[in-house]
């Protein structure tokens, strides 16, 4: 058990979870996917509540393991939870985190999710990430990631994945 | 609703989900285009997330030895297993997947939503509020699919009109109550099915239209899924999806 001050230890568990990745999107941190919901200090060590972004994401599994064994570094005893309420949205990613994905070729989500026009991209422009024009056309509705549409652009000919807005 | 009604229509919830999802994933590697064969797999993913979630649960409930997901979804025989007999049907051509698809989808929406919102039981409506979303974004590719086919040539609409009337017999089960529906319905857990019927109606009928397609006659229906009495496909189903882990019941990853 460490002496520390619960306070202190959810300061350095935050710190340590700093640089825990999403595997299927390596350049972002959970954190910036807006799926670490919370830090807190109860019965004796750090809880943290992580939220997956879809039911059968199988990078779940890997990002526990991972925001496990960093925390566990500031408090061995962390232990992670799994909250499935609310669902996890992509309201919740970052802006700089858009901006990150956008600087790695995959178009970011566009608007909010409850506008129901999310949900194929329907009437929606999604900006070619390279060379940022608008014309571009959906290829797939599904990608190589749950949380992807496949488009291609019609200028630059770079086949590019669109994050899906949910 | 006592507590294996709770239990029966968890699993009911997941075997749906379960057995659709091991169908889907028969069509990885063998879709007509990669789009496809990516979309299947990625439907299919969803609901094997769904699934285990909904396992889960039940799993907590059951008293008679099998607890999670893994056990339940491998260790139970054909009889155990409470899915609808629609979603155990063969994938056929490209046409009859995207009919079996687009039926369900639109019923699962209309049982999600309500399972979202419903206030009787917290983890279930958590569940249901991540797979609303998923099942949403289904139905959509599932119904431009019908649309496409429908309205596409003369051979693609002919061919998906015959999907559609060789499986219409196994829609009447996805509104047909037992004690255990009846229970949950009561319960507030689930909707009320002759609602659901209707609105499920509007909205196939809406597509089928639109695709140019005849709707059957609801006349006679098959069922008995929900009661463990299923089509000859699910035994073969089942002994693909589980002959590893009774082979080797401590096998992991």
């Amino acid at each position: 058990m460490s002496a520390l001050d619960p306070n202190e230890l959810v300061a350095q568990v935050t710190r340590q979870l700093e640089d825990v990745k999403d595997p299927e999107l390596p350049f972002l941190t959970v954190q910036e996917m807006g799926m670490l919901r919370d830090i807190y200090f109860k019965d004796g060590h750090t809880v943290i509540e992580i939220t997956p972004t879809y039911s059968g994401c199988p990078a779940t599994d890997v990002i526990t393991q991972s925001t496990l064994e960093a925390a566990r570094v500031a408090d061995p005893n962390a232990e992670v939870k799994i909250v499935m309420s609310p669902a996890w949205t992509t309201d919740w990613i970052s802006e700089e985190a858009r901006q990150k994905m956008e600087d790695h070729g995959i178009a970011p989500p566009i608007g909010q999710s409850h506008d129901r026009a999310f949900l194929t991209g329907d009437g929606k422009v999604i900006p070619c990430p390279k060379c940022k024009t608008k014309n571009t056309k959906m290829m797939s509705a599904f990608g190589s990631t749950a949380c992807k549409a496949s488009f291609t652009c019609l200028d630059c000919f770079e086949p590019f994945e669109h994050f899906k807005c949910i | 609703m006592n507590n294996t009604q709770l239990k029966d229509t968890l699993l009911r919830l997941g075997d749906d989900a379960m057995i659709l999802a091991q169908r889907l994933g028969e069509w990885c590697g063998h879709a007509p285009i990669l789009e496809e064969d990516i979309a299947l797999t990625n439907v299919a993913l969803d609901l094997i997330g769904q699934t285990q979630s909904y396992y889960t649960l039940a799993g907590k409930l059951n008293e008679n030895g099998l607890k999670t997901d893994d056990e339940l979804a491998f260790f139970r025989t054909d009889m155990e297993y409470q899915n609808l007999l629609i979603v155990e049907q063969p994938n056929g051509h490209f046409g009859d997947t995207i009919i079996r698809q687009f039926l369900f989808d639109n019923f699962a929406i209309l049982r999600a939503e309500h399972l979202a919102s419903q206030t009787v039981n917290k983890d279930v409506a958590a569940i249901a509020a991540k797979a609303v979303k998923e099942i949403r974004y289904h139905a959509d590719h599932s119904g431009k699919w019908v649309r496409r086919l429908g309205d596409g040539t003369k051979e693609s609409h002919d061919k998906i009109q015959e999907s559609l009337n060789n499986i219409w017999k196994y829609t009447g089960e996805m509104f047909t109550a037992d004690d255990t529906d009846k229970a949950a319905i009561e319960a507030g857990l689930l909707p009320d099915f002759e609602t659901m019927k209707s609105q499920w109606d509007a909205a196939v009928d809406v597509v089928l239209k639109e695709a140019g397609l005849d709707r059957p006659e609801d006349s006679w229906m098959q069922q008995g899924g929900r009661k463990g009495v299923h089509t000859e496909h699910l035994g073969y189903i089942l002994a693909e999806m589980q002959v590893l882990p009774r082979t080797y019941p401590d096998a992991t990853w």
